[in-house]
């Protein structure tokens, strides 16, 4: 029955496509911020090897670009297509933040494509670097006004509903809804963290592989740094999020928790699986959860007994949240034993085991970032638009969506095998040895 | 003028950007790929990726910016577009992710020269204004019907309507002459000879059917909805306009002068034609269930949204114009004198 439910299926479809959309849309909110750090770092130390650095990170951020573009181009539309009646009426309060987004990618579209088709058409290095700020910003601006978005999905407000029908609409009140601040420097410090952990990645494994070359060295370097520091600000934001949960979406904190009984000093549940309403196999930290949510380990945390039945979230969010954190705790824990070991000369960063937990920075962070956005999205279930719309009232009630389903899942394959595929030609046919002995080379014929 | 009009003015415009840019990037794949079957790939290939590597993803923009604009403006249409076009928007999604990727895979990245891949990309760009003009067809009426309230495509209806395909047939032509005429004046400016006159021939070529079917389509309307028919007739002036700068472009291609005037000619002939044909259309955007009165959103987010507009423009503007120096404008680079790509 339910896999003939238009709802069902509109579900099962929106999590495709933005499953793959947010690991794309990940790096191209984060790796931007660092090819502009790299070329800036290149200018100030006169060195030539960061502003290659800028240059090859951007030439495979192109492939990413693309990749985000066509999946954000489809769940543009897919908004539409699969939630009609959800559009038709949040259209009314959310239009705006959707339109500026739209023209922040214009915006950082533009300067993409010049910043790409203008190297070394200026002598001055720093021109280049001026063409980085716009698509920079233009990427963090476009994933401010999508979080701004989902989080008026979270926490609508900005209207009054009468009689059926929405009145007093203020645009600007629903843009900044209490969930905004939290929600945004999330996904901002998520995505530079994860582009530093990947790009990390990257040049560990050039390094296992046998290339010794300073190049990756002071790649690895520099972005283990920018990741050390995302990373706590990412634990620093994330425990601001468990304040703003338990403050004004708690059924979502419970749920994630296991917190049945509205109690104080409140536990926190780690790992575990869950027999009715008991947590087997857990560990659970005393008063950390009343920690979590309001900064003091006394105090009260509304418990998931206190909501209907058909209004809590599903319970196997619990592995997600679990998932989150402690990939984030121990990337922020590792990162910073890297920056510790390198700055103190510890030789064990160069053994062989070191590097394989270099080289899973990068995955882990995705898997993070997966993870934490399933949470959010299935923690606020059966709401579409919390308090006012459920899923279901919200889909298409068209027949074909199953149709859909197969064909998009069937793009999202080639698309991946796509990206791998030629993100490993591009960078294998043109090593990073290779192509600074041609720039020397090109740099001596002009000096004749 | 009310808030509604400014509306739909603003997004009119931008689905005419949408359709000027995407005519030439889905014409320049064409012409590519049939280059490339007949042997004369080396003469474009150059010339039309050039043109296209900087700017594809600006054409994807305003895309993305018309159908967003069209929620904002109007939340009432996702209800019936939204349910209505699941498969045929779908589709042109999957194309348009096949081609946008393909595109970026091989020009940015692995330098794939593989025949298949020209074709199919060539194709996808014959097939993507095949999938989307029939959103222009169903909004003419007669083929969305309520079912207990809840809107429904009638496929049979509108597949075996005369009028879907002579509209799906317009935009095939007027894709391949738009991107043809662009691309002789581009190749001229390049001081390309043999692109020039590979690309005037086709601009030729297509110059008819393109009229052809567009006067069909007035036809067409005349027994499918006679009340949009009425407002074309009373526009006839501005139809005659739009032709009469048609006529000073294939002129100007056939003496083979002044290229630049060709290309700004042919757009004010699709810019005439393509406000005649949405003022006709006024007031409905889905006739009879959907006009742009009952469809328009509250009153506080047109105000916002057009001032995010306007200052959205004061960006925009700027680096477009920047853009086109650099890349359109830039004799270097148009010549092809220096490879800058990163």
């Amino acid at each position: 029955m339910e896999f003939q439910d238009p709802a069902f299926l509109s579900r099962i479809l929106t999590l495709l496509t933005l499953s793959f959309h947010i690991l794309y849309a990940t790096i191209g909110v984060g790796v931007p911020l660092m090819i502009m750090i790299a070329q800036w770092v290149g200018i100030k130390k006169q060195d030539e090897h960061y502003i290659l650095m800028a240059r090859r990170w951007a030439r495979g951020f192109v492939i990413t670009v693309a990749v985000g573009v066509v999946t954000g181009t489809a769940i543009g539309l897919q908004l539409s297509l699969l939630w009609p009646n959800f559009m038709q009426l949040a259209g009314n309060v959310i239009a705006l933040p959707l339109f500026m987004e739209v023209f922040a990618f214009f915006f950082e579209a533009i300067f993409l494509g010049i910043y790409l088709y203008t190297w070394d058409r200026f002598e001055d290095q720093r021109k280049h670097f001026l063409f980085l700020i716009p698509v920079a910003l233009g990427a963090a601006a476009s994933s401010v006004f999508i979080t701004i978005v989902n989080a008026f999905m979270n926490q609508p407000q900005g209207f009054e509903i009468l009689n059926g029908e929405m009145v007093n609409i203020s645009p600007l009140l629903a843009m900044f809804s209490p969930a905004v601040p939290t929600k945004v420097a999330h996904v901002m410090a998520t995505a530079f963290m994860t582009s530093a952990f990947v790009l990390a990645s990257i040049a560990a494994v050039r390094l296992l592989r046998g290339s010794n070359h300073i190049y990756h060295k002071k790649a690895l370097f520099l972005t283990m740094k920018l990741g050390l520091v995302f990373a706590i600000a990412t634990a620093l934001i994330g425990d601001f999020s468990g304040k703003y949960l338990a403050e004004y979406q708690p059924e979502k904190l419970a749920a994630a928790e296991w917190h049945f009984e509205t109690e104080e000093e409140a536990g926190l549940i780690l790992f575990g699986i869950l027999d009715g309403e008991e947590a087997k196999y857990a560990i659970k930290i005393p008063y950390a959860l009343s920690i979590l949510a309001h900064s003091n380990p006394f105090t009260e945390v509304k418990g998931l007994n206190e909501f209907p039945e058909d209004e809590r979230p599903p319970l196997w969010i619990h592995y997600l949240f679990d998932t989150m954190v402690m990939i984030g705790m121990w990337l922020a824990f590792f990162s910073f034993v890297y920056v510790v070991a390198v700055w103190r000369n510890w030789t064990f960063i160069r053994a062989k085991w070191f590097q394989w937990l270099l080289i899973a920075g990068g995955p882990l962070a995705l898997i993070a970032i997966e993870a934490g956005w399933w949470f959010t999205e299935v923690g606020r279930q059966p709401w579409v638009l919390r308090g006012y719309m459920t899923v279901d009232q919200a889909a298409t009630t068209s027949g074909q969506v199953d149709l859909m389903i197969i064909l998009f899942a069937g793009l999202y394959l080639i698309l991946g095998i796509g990206t791998a595929v030629v993100l490993t030609r591009m960078y294998k046919r043109n090593p990073v040895e290779i192509e600074l002995a041609e720039r020397e080379n090109s740099k001596g014929g002009d000096k004749k | 003028m009310t808030l509604e009009i400014i509306g739909i003015s603003v997004l009119w415009l931008f689905l005419f950007l949408y359709v000027i840019v995407a005519s030439i990037d889905f014409g320049a794949g064409f012409f590519n790929a049939y280059s490339s079957f007949v042997g004369k790939q080396h003469i474009l290939t150059g010339v039309i990726q050039r043109y296209l590597s900087p700017v594809w993803e600006v054409t994807n923009v305003f895309f993305v910016f018309f159908f967003v604009g069209v929620i904002g403006f109007f939340p009432q249409t996702a209800f019936y577009y939204g349910t209505t076009l699941l498969v045929p928007a779908s589709i042109a999604l999957i194309l348009l992710a096949i081609r946008g990727s393909y595109y970026a895979f091989a020009t940015y990245g692995a330098k794939i020269n593989h025949r298949g891949y020209i074709y199919m990309y060539g194709l996808s760009g014959l097939l993507l204004p095949a999938a989307l003009s029939p959103v222009l067809a169903m909004s003419e009426g007669g083929f969305i019907q309520l079912d207990n309230g809840q809107p429904y495509l009638d496929y049979w209806a509108l597949f075996s309507s005369p009028l879907m395909w002579s509209i799906v047939v317009l935009s095939l032509t007027a894709v391949l002459y738009i991107s043809a005429v662009f691309l002789t004046w581009y190749s001229s400016k390049a001081g390309d000879a043999k692109a020039t006159d590979l690309m005037r021939k086709y601009a030729l070529v297509w110059a008819a059917p393109a009229m052809v079917t567009a006067a069909g389509i007035i036809y067409e309307l005349r027994g499918h909805n006679p009340e949009h028919y009425t407002r074309i007739l009373d526009l006839w002036w501005v139809f005659a306009v739009s032709f009469l700068l048609f006529a000073g472009t294939v002129y100007l291609i056939w003496k083979k002068r002044h290229y630049g005037w060709a290309f700004i000619l042919l757009v004010g002939q699709f810019f005439t034609a393509f406000f005649a044909y949405g003022a006709s259309h006024y007031p409905y955007l889905l006739y009879p269930y959907l006009t742009i009165y009952d469809s328009f959103t509250n009153e506080a987010m047109a105000i916002a949204l057009i001032i995010a507009f306007i200052a959205g423009l004061f960006l925009l503007l700027p680096s477009l114009y920047l853009l086109f120096r650099l890349f359109l404008f830039d004799k270097d680079y148009v010549e092809g004198k220096s490879d800058y790509h990163a």
